[in-house]
């Protein structure tokens, strides 16, 4: 798809980007080689999972990040804006997913921020004034340029930050996620304003992960997976299963040879989970399952569908209502969520740098972050750290774990290193009970395989896993059963045979199970 | 050498531990240049504050006097700060602690030494620690912000304090806004006569010793310290993130009460309102400095000590106002502060 780009300068595009990279410390690739070029007064879709690399690509066209390497073209010439202001002088306008307005300021002195000069004491805010109330008017937007914006709803004041943009005449929009934030309502008004403004000629890039919204009001869209370009396509031309899979699937990376299931007991049940997330709103409902001994079950689905308020519900860390939830014949309460670690569940979170490591702490001192206070780790509260070190070491060894020294700070380390630290520290506890979440996400494809194989091996060894994945090879590679979460539910369960991607796809987008068998 | 290879290698230094004290010089070279705008022989004023500190036996014992107190509260300091809870009340946590301390010195006067010393001692570290633990309470409770509360809990505690010293408890002769002295029977070891070193710092420098094994050598430090980096993934590890809040406030108060118990049954021997001439606030950047190390606060606290008393003999004999001497203090603070930003800010940029 990548080959059909136009490489000569079509007068039609107004933007093309050239294989960029972008990496952070801690090994993290955002940006492995993006391709994107978008054509002028078009809407130009930009669709991938949360960290697939939207977001830093355009921060890279703002000028937010220096890019490691790529090459960039607007308007036909070089393009390398040094900071946002460059950006914005050479007409490009962005809507942050986190706005970036001053509350206590009016509307028009946002608008106009960047332009202050301080040294002139009279700034005559009238002419200002009145341009805003025109373009408002023109629009059709109802914002008041005296108001205060912390006196604004979210949905007007994203509506100041597009005003913003058009003020200091933008050619080229960039919005990220900008439904997340608004009502059902809302996101409808501004979807219609943005077909509008792309009717006057205005082109504008819409970052999402929601494929309703793609195919409501995009006219092209460009799938980015793990930093790289997947395909650009034409809306018209495409379908919500299959964006879905270009969105979370992957080549196949290896044959993982598995055992035949053994059929066991139960060794964990839940029986309607409820959970609401930050917001209060449902994030899963009335989820129910049970994971046998030596079987992985998979939930399938697109990220953003509850999948996070799930794992941390289970994990103790989100509240949440239940008829029951069983692990290993004992019924947990509420109480004991808090403490399931005891009870013989292992749980490797879906962020390893936010919750599954503390990045300036040492690798060892990491790979006791639950055990710290069990001999032989910690004898009458003192920390031996002799013992400590030595069975950092022999961990490191046994899931071959590159790091020079076990004192090393673990920022230091890859991101599939870090990711192995996490796994060795969970698996070494012999869960009975194992909850993954997004075990590989932007890590190389060695670790990526290396983790995997350490999941099958747990699995043979006797442990129930309940795999959480938005890849969905990896979900079809690991998986014993398939259940598809949509929207906080459980759509249905498949098996994993290749043959029913295509269905899973169906689940994922929202379709029922009898609509698709 | 070129530009580039000057700039990795201050950066290098920029990161040792020692850092920290390179920052005086800075400070002190920019003192001294606002001490000549201001009309003052920079030299002399400097050669007084040395003087000061460092003269003879009895200079040296008045720094490590001074340096007490915020051994005490920069130690105890250093625990809250390495759990990211922004103590600014070890000034009200060592007042709550020297009012503990005298009320047990004056009103259990008649027990025998050996029982009275360690109750006025406990009194006050309790009392400095139940005064923590409020800000901590609040910020479980209702989230309320530490910065806030404690800075609130200073004023209750030095306006408690203001009150008590007027009235209830007031001396006999009822002359002067102080109380009556605690008895003999409280009073601190002064074991090198004449001067008035006492065991309280010795005290100090075994809280600061015991607090850094807490902190680097016990699962207890350890869970203080993940809670400090990452609540979140604490709680992942099944850490209980309030209670260690909870303690770290306790530990941090208790230490900067045990302070104001010392500072009463050792120096003034009975409560008046400016007790402390701001050894809280100090006892930040005596934390800060090191890096929240509480070892090195006893390094740092000495320094601070020696500034303090150095400062004091500089405003008598170069009589450079009392003003100039908080500005050079402030300066060294700053400097500090600007090194640590440097050095984290270029690795930041490096990496």
């Amino acid at each position: 798809m990548e080959d059909s780009m136009p490489k000569n300068n079509d007068p039609q595009t107004i933007l093309r980007m050239e294989e960029i990279h972008k990496s952070f410390p801690g090994g993290v690739f955002a940006n492995r080689g993006v391709n994107l070029e978008v054509r002028q007064g078009e809407i130009h879709c930009l669709l991938g999972e949360n960290g697939a690399g939207k977001t830093v690509l355009m921060s890279v066209l703002y000028g937010l990040y220096k890019p490691d390497a790529g090459s960039i073209y607007y308007k036909n010439e070089k393009f390398d804006a040094r900071n946002p202001k460059d950006a914005i002088q050479n007409r490009i306008g962005m809507v942050h997913q986190h706005f970036m307005l001053v509350e206590t300021l009016s509307v028009a002195e946002n608008i106009i921020l960047g332009q202050y000069k301080p040294w002139k004491v009279l700034n005559n805010l009238d002419p200002v004034i009145k341009k805003i109330q025109q373009m408002s008017k023109d629009y059709g937007l109802n914002v008041d340029p005296t108001s205060l914006v912390q006196d604004l709803s979210v949905g007007e004041q994203q509506r100041v930050e597009i005003l913003k943009a058009l003020y200091h005449g933008a050619d080229l929009l960039i919005l990220d996620e900008p439904t997340a934030v608004l009502t059902p309502q809302e996101s409808e008004h501004l979807l219609d304003f943005l077909r509008q403004l792309a009717d006057k000629g205005l082109t504008i890039v819409f970052i999402t992960h929601k494929l309703e919204e793609v195919m409501q009001i995009s006219d092209r869209v460009t799938i980015l997976r793990d930093g790289k370009t997947i395909a650009t396509v034409n809306t018209k031309e495409t379908n919500p299963p299959e964006l879905a899979k270009m969105m979370v699937g992957r080549d196949v990376l290896m044959d993982l040879s598995k055992k035949e299931k053994q059929p066991g007991k139960i060794i964990f049940s839940v029986k309607n989970l409820n959970v609401k997330d930050e917001r209060g709103l449902p994030a899963v409902k009335n989820f129910s399952f049970e994971v046998y001994e030596r079987e992985v079950v998979g939930i399938a689905g697109v990220s953003g569908n509850g999948q996070s308020e799930l794992a941390l519900a289970l994990a103790g860390l989100m509240n949440s209502e239940f008829d029951s939830i069983i692990l290993n014949e004992i019924s947990i309460t509420k109480r004991d969520l808090t403490r399931l670690n005891q009870l013989g569940m292992a749980h490797i979170p879906e962020d390893r740098q936010k919750m599954g490591l503390i990045l300036p702490f040492s690798v060892s001192e990491n790979f006791i972050a639950e055990t710290f206070n069990d001999r032989p780790f910690s004898k009458y509260g003192f920390l031996q750290f002799k013992t400590i070190k030595n069975y950092s070491q022999s961990l490191v060894k046994k899931f071959s774990i590159r790091v020079g020294d076990v004192d090393e700070e673990i920022a230091h380390l890859s991101g599939g290193n870090q990711q192995k630290v996490v796994v060795a520290r969970e698996l070494d506890r012999r869960p009975k009970f194992l909850l993954v979440n997004q075990p590989t996400r932007g890590i190389d494809i060695g670790a990526t395989e290396f983790v995997r194989q350490q999941i099958i091996a747990e699995r043979d060894g006797g442990a129930a896993i309940l795999l959480i994945s938005t890849d969905l090879e990896e979900i079809f590679a690991l998986s014993d059963r398939i259940l598809v979460m949509f929207e906080g539910q459980v759509m249905g369960e498949v098996s994993p045979n290749p043959d029913m991607i295509e269905q899973v796809g169906l689940l994922m987008a929202g379709k029922t199970i009898e609509s698709v068998l | 050498m070129d530009f580039v290879s000057i700039k990795k290698r201050l950066l290098k230094f920029s990161r040792s531990a020692w850092t920290p004290f390179a920052a005086i010089p800075i400070a002190l070279g920019i003192g001294a240049i606002v001490l000549l705008i201001a009309g003052y022989n920079p030299l002399q004023a400097y050669a007084a504050m040395w003087q000061g500190a460092f003269k003879d036996r009895t200079a040296i014992t008045e720094v490590l006097i001074k340096a007490t107190p915020l051994i005490f509260i920069g130690a105890g300091l250093a625990v809250a700060f390495r759990c990211s809870i922004w103590n600014i009340g070890a000034e009200g946590q060592f007042y709550a602690g020297a009012v503990a301390a005298t009320a047990v010195g004056i009103y259990l006067g008649d027990l025998p030494r050996f029982l009275l010393v360690p109750l006025v001692l406990i009194a006050g570290a309790s009392s400095g620690a139940l005064w923590g633990m409020l800000a901590a309470f609040l910020k479980n409770r209702f989230g309320a912000n530490e910065v806030v509360t404690t800075i609130m809990l200073n004023y209750i505690a030095i306006f408690i304090t203001g009150w008590l010293v007027t009235g209830p408890m007031i001396e006999t002769a009822g002359l002067f806004a102080q109380t009556a002295k605690i008895s003999q029977n409280a009073w601190l070891w002064r074991f090198l006569p004449p001067t008035r070193l006492h065991t309280g710092f010795i005290l100090a420098v075994v809280v600061a010793l015991v607090l850094y094994i807490i902190i680097f050598k016990t699962s207890l430090g350890y869970t203080i310290r993940a809670v400090g980096i990452n609540p979140e993934a604490a709680r992942y590890a099944g850490i209980n993130v309030k209670r260690k809040v909870l303690l770290a406030m306790a530990i941090s108060g208790g230490a900067a009460g045990l302070g104001g118990a010392v500072e009463v049954a050792a120096i003034s021997y009975r409560l008046y309102q400016l007790i402390s001439p701001g050894y809280g606030f100090d006892g930040i950047a005596v934390s800060l400095l090191v890096n929240n190390n509480p070892l090195g606060v006893i390094f740092s606290g000495i320094l601070f000590g020696a500034l303090r008393s150095g400062a004091e003999v500089m405003q008598m004999n170069a009589k450079v106002p009392s003003v100039l001497v908080f500005l050079i203090q402030g300066l060294v603070v700053l400097s500090v502060v600007a090194f640590g930003v440097y050095s984290y800010v270029s690795k930041e940029k490096e990496e």
